[in-house]
């Protein structure tokens, strides 16, 4: 029945949106801002949390996993199954692979542990997480969403709940609690906002990662990440483009390129011998507006004369298998190093992305590392040799600009970008994941004229979530997108209000494609950009006609000094 | 319930010396082998509750960072906030411990008008490290049951902490900051909806158990007016094996002492544990420098890879017709 108003209480505390004829719960145009802005965070449940079962409802849970994408990849239990279902068809001895998944990982992870035993239940990460702002619903608060595993945990694995039991804060594992498990962790978008508040560095990132590993091995995924995982695995990123695809597409962009430049650019592809391998997040290939990011980076590469190539095999920045297992972000990001040793490069870039880049920081050397095949990167244009990244190889793509800019390598016309009154959105990973706070905001400052940063607490380590990281990015959870997304939304609504703001500048793929959804609800207006797509529009290319459009064909000087009063 | 229960629990405690040592006289048990037992838990639960997560291996690097990396020359890392170096990690672990900064940067959320702001609030940060400081004074004070000699700064501590000047024996501040920050964090937990939602009767129970020990302790110092001489002679004799219960102390004393007692044998199941658990987080005991150097996972084991063969062998004719180099022609 679409767009059946839905008797049951929203997030469990807050008023229901009232439905609009013939719009259904996955349409952001099926919610009201003012509605979902009834968000009351003393308003709670009679009933103990412990007591309170979850309320899966349409909008605010994602489809379950395909069973041909569990096949594809050897995971545990494929079936067809549905949230709604009252019977998950959990395999007979469910309960005994939670305990051995839980001991396992225990084993295995010492902060698991330590998360597991030290919370003391203060209160300060509660509002912090972007999903409770929007929502009010108690179980978004970090705290207890740690709690929903935690008390099982106390439960069977420690002798104060053995004994204790309920008044420990145990509670017997249930499949209620297996359902309550899948809508909440895949309600937390591993932002790690609350870990920066937390006074023991609690990272429910952590308790979620753990969460849902358990998850899989009852069967258990949504198909909006298991899907693009099958798919990287396959054909090398998630969207599943296969390598004459690529070449299509980047073909295309060099076409594009030359149309509104006049500059032919290479489109170097699986070339062996190239001193740089190139990788980003495949959103950039196909998500508008990634696709003039990616314009960017070939016309940057091109300008500076960058040795470089893409691979059709590493296609594939981003890394679905983060927000799947470690054993799966493993399988997926070895073949980032593979291929480079393969084409025999002597470092590798990586693009605008987010959770990518936390693979890469955090996890790349260690699992699949030492690179001890390639060089220490070093820039061809300034001779800057990145220490930081002396092991993994890898720098970023606006460390590289960053350093071009500072030593006033590029040509730049800022006065282009005028139109555009820029903001930017600090990504979670990098903010809180290595800490890029300054090189974006130093490149940003080179290429336009009109840059406004968003109010102190929404930004760098405290950023706000887009809402739909960590596999969260989908259309069937709209509800909870747009409550997530809006602690983000409201603070790009302020600059817009106050400066004029047009643009939303973010070096992340996922945030390209999910704040789109939350501006138009919350801030409409403010458009989406890549970083390098600024560059480029600023970019004086030699050779290059006089640049009337920028890549998305608009004209380049647009809005320029119309806004600039406000 | 979750906090009556837990209410309840720490009354009964108390009355259970009042009880075992007022009616029925059972000094050696409370006075000797409850202490004993207690101690040995405390130590014992510890001792294998750190081990056990020590033991747990750190197979990533995770620390969450909350400054500028460390990355080109002359953009300036935040040292203390996203470390680099050991000394950083240091800094930035003294700096959590000592001055509790995470909790230092704790905001409040408002929804007012559709507007959302985040405007600092520093109570919780405040009464926190209030009653951690306190604490920690009121067992330093405790030395001098402890020790013969008694060091220098223990009796300097205890002068100082006694500046206020008022009553006889002087009130120590130490024993009205502990109690008043306690009172808070209780208040504070019953107060707001969410935090109240969110609160375990354990939670409660160790505020009402700390509560007990402070009022009980202040009771013996100022209403008791316990004989301080008896209580060190006590002590001393259960430190050096040879226990002798203090000679007219009442039974209030060892209400004191075994709400201490419990508060040592519950210790390491709960989630006072924190103690030693900050120590041992990765999110803040890490250098975030794991580009520069490879950090090593024990039980790195291998995973199955689509390799780039298998790739090529799906997609060759087609990389072929698109003019994509391949390994191999057939």
């Amino acid at each position: 029945m679409p767009g059946a108003p839905d008797a049951g209480p929203v997030l469990a505390a807050q008023p229901a949106p009232k439905a609009e004829p013939r719009l259904k719960p996955d349409q952001m145009e099926y919610y009201h801002p003012e509605e979902l802005l009834q968000v009351d965070y003393d308003r709670l449940p009679e009933k103990d949390w412990m007591s309170e079962p979850p309320d899966i409802r349409p909008g605010n849970f994602i489809h379950p996993t395909k069973p041909k994408n569990l096949e594809a990849l050897g995971f545990p239990y494929p079936r067809d199954w549905a949230p709604l279902d009252p019977d998950w068809k959990l395999p007979a001895d469910w309960k005994e692979i939670v305990f051995k998944g839980m001991r396992d990982r225990l084993e295995k992870y010492r902060s698991f542990r330590v998360f597991m035993d030290v919370c003391v239940r203060c209160g300060a990460c509660a509002d912090k997480c972007h999903f409770y702002v929007g929502g009010g619903d108690p179980k978004n608060m970090p705290v207890l969403r740690a709690e929903l595993l935690r008390s099982v945990y106390r439960n069977d694995f420690t002798a104060a709940g053995k004994v204790l039991g309920r008044l420990a804060g145990a509670r017997p594992l249930t499949p209620e609690v297996i359902k309550e498990w899948f809508l909440y962790f895949y309600q937390c978008t591993e932002c790690r906002r609350c870990s920066v508040f937390c006074p023991y560095g609690i990272d429910t990132a952590e308790i979620t990662m753990m969460a849902r590993e358990l998850l899989h091995e009852l069967g258990i995924g949504v198909n909006w990440i298991m899907q693009p995982v099958a798919a990287c695995d396959r054909t090398g990123n998630h969207l599943g483009i296969q390598p004459h695809g690529l070449k299509d597409t980047l073909e295309f962009f060099a076409d594009d390129i030359e149309e509104v430049t006049g500059v032919r650019v290479e489109v170097p592809i699986n070339k062996k011998g190239a001193e740089v391998l190139f990788v980003t997040p495949s959103g950039d290939f196909l998500a508008d507006p990634g696709i003039y990011t990616c314009m960017g980076y070939m016309a940057l590469f091109h300008e500076i004369g960058l040795d470089y190539t893409f691979s059709t095999y590493a296609s594939e920045g981003g890394n679905f298998g983060l927000f799947t297992s470690a054993d799966t972000m493993k399988r997926l990001n070895a073949k980032i190093y593979a291929e480079a040793k393969r084409l025999g490069v002597k470092w590798i870039l990586g693009g605008e992305c987010g959770h990518m880049w936390r693979v890469i920081h955090q996890y790349m050397d260690t699992m699949n590392g030492p690179a001890d095949f390639l060089e220490v990167p070093v820039s061809p244009v300034t001779g800057t040799r990145f220490e930081h990244a002396r092991s993994t190889k890898m720098i970023h793509v606006i460390e590289l600009l960053a350093d071009l800019v500072h030593h006033g390598k590029l040509k730049l016309d800022p006065s282009r970008n005028d139109g555009r009154r820029v903001t930017f959105h600090d990504s979670c990973n990098p903010a809180r994941g290595l800490g890029m706070l300054e090189e974006p905001r130093e490149v940003l400052r080179a290429v336009c004229r009109n840059f406004f940063e968003m109010p102190r607490n929404t930004i760098r380590e405290q950023t706000f979530c887009c809402g739909g990281g960590a596999g969260l990015g989908t259309e069937e959870n709209m509800e909870v997108r747009l409550r997530g997304g809006l602690p983000r939304g409201n603070a790009v609504r302020h600059v817009q209000e106050r400066h004029g703001v047009n643009r939303l500048a973010a070096m992340c793929a996922i945030d390209r494609a999910t704040l789109a959804t939350v501006c138009d609800f919350w801030a409409p207006g403010v458009k989406l950009t890549g970083i390098t797509e600024l560059v480029a529009n600023a970019l004086v290319m030699k050779g290059e006609n006089e640049r009337a459009l920028d890549f998305r064909k608009e004209p380049m000087r647009a809005g320029a000094g119309e806004a600039s009063h406000a | 319930m979750r906090i009556l229960v837990p209410a309840l629990a720490v009354v009964v405690l108390a009355l259970l010396p009042l009880a075992g040592v007022g009616v029925l006289g059972w000094t050696g048990l409370f006075g000797a082998a409850v202490p004993y037992a207690a101690a040995a838990l405390f130590l014992g639960g510890v001792v294998a509750k750190v081990l056990t997560w020590a033991r747990a291996p750190v197979p990533f690097r995770i620390p969450t960072t909350c400054g500028q990396q460390r990355s080109l020359p002359w953009i300036r890392p935040a040292r203390l906030e996203n470390p680099s170096s050991t000394w950083g990690v240091l800094g930035r672990m003294a700096l959590e411990v000592l001055a509790f900064r995470s909790l230092f940067r704790n905001t409040r959320t408002r929804l007012v008008g559709g507007h959302l702001s985040y405007p600092s609030t520093k109570w919780l940060w405040a009464a926190g490290l209030a009653f951690h400081y306190a604490f920690l004074v009121v067992l330093l004070r405790h030395l001098r049951f402890f020790t013969e000699p008694v060091p220098a700064f223990v009796a300097a501590l205890a002068h100082l902490d006694g500046f206020l000047l008022i009553g006889l024996p002087e009130v120590y501040a130490s024993t009205l900051v502990l109690v008043g920050a306690l009172a808070f964090l209780f208040l504070r937990r019953v107060a707001s909806p969410p935090l109240r939602y969110l609160s375990l009767p354990a939670d409660y129970f160790a505020l009402f158990l700390l509560l007990g020990i402070g009022l009980s302790g202040a009771w013996l110092r100022h209403l008791a007016k316990i004989d301080v001489p008896a209580v060190k002679g006590a002590v001393m004799g259960l430190l050096h094996l040879s226990p002798r219960p203090p000679a007219g102390a009442g039974a209030s004393f060892y209400v004191h002492l075994f709400l201490v007692c419990t508060l040592l044998a519950y210790f390491p199941f709960s989630k006072l544990m924190h103690m030693a658990g900050v120590f041992l987080s990765p999110t803040r005991n890490l250098a975030a420098n794991s580009r520069a150097i490879r950090h090593v996972n024990p039980w790195n084991h291998p995973v199955p890879v689509h390799t780039y063969a298998e790739y090529e062998d799906e997609f060759r004719a087609r990389m072929r017709d698109a003019k994509i180099p391949v390994e191999k022609e057939a």
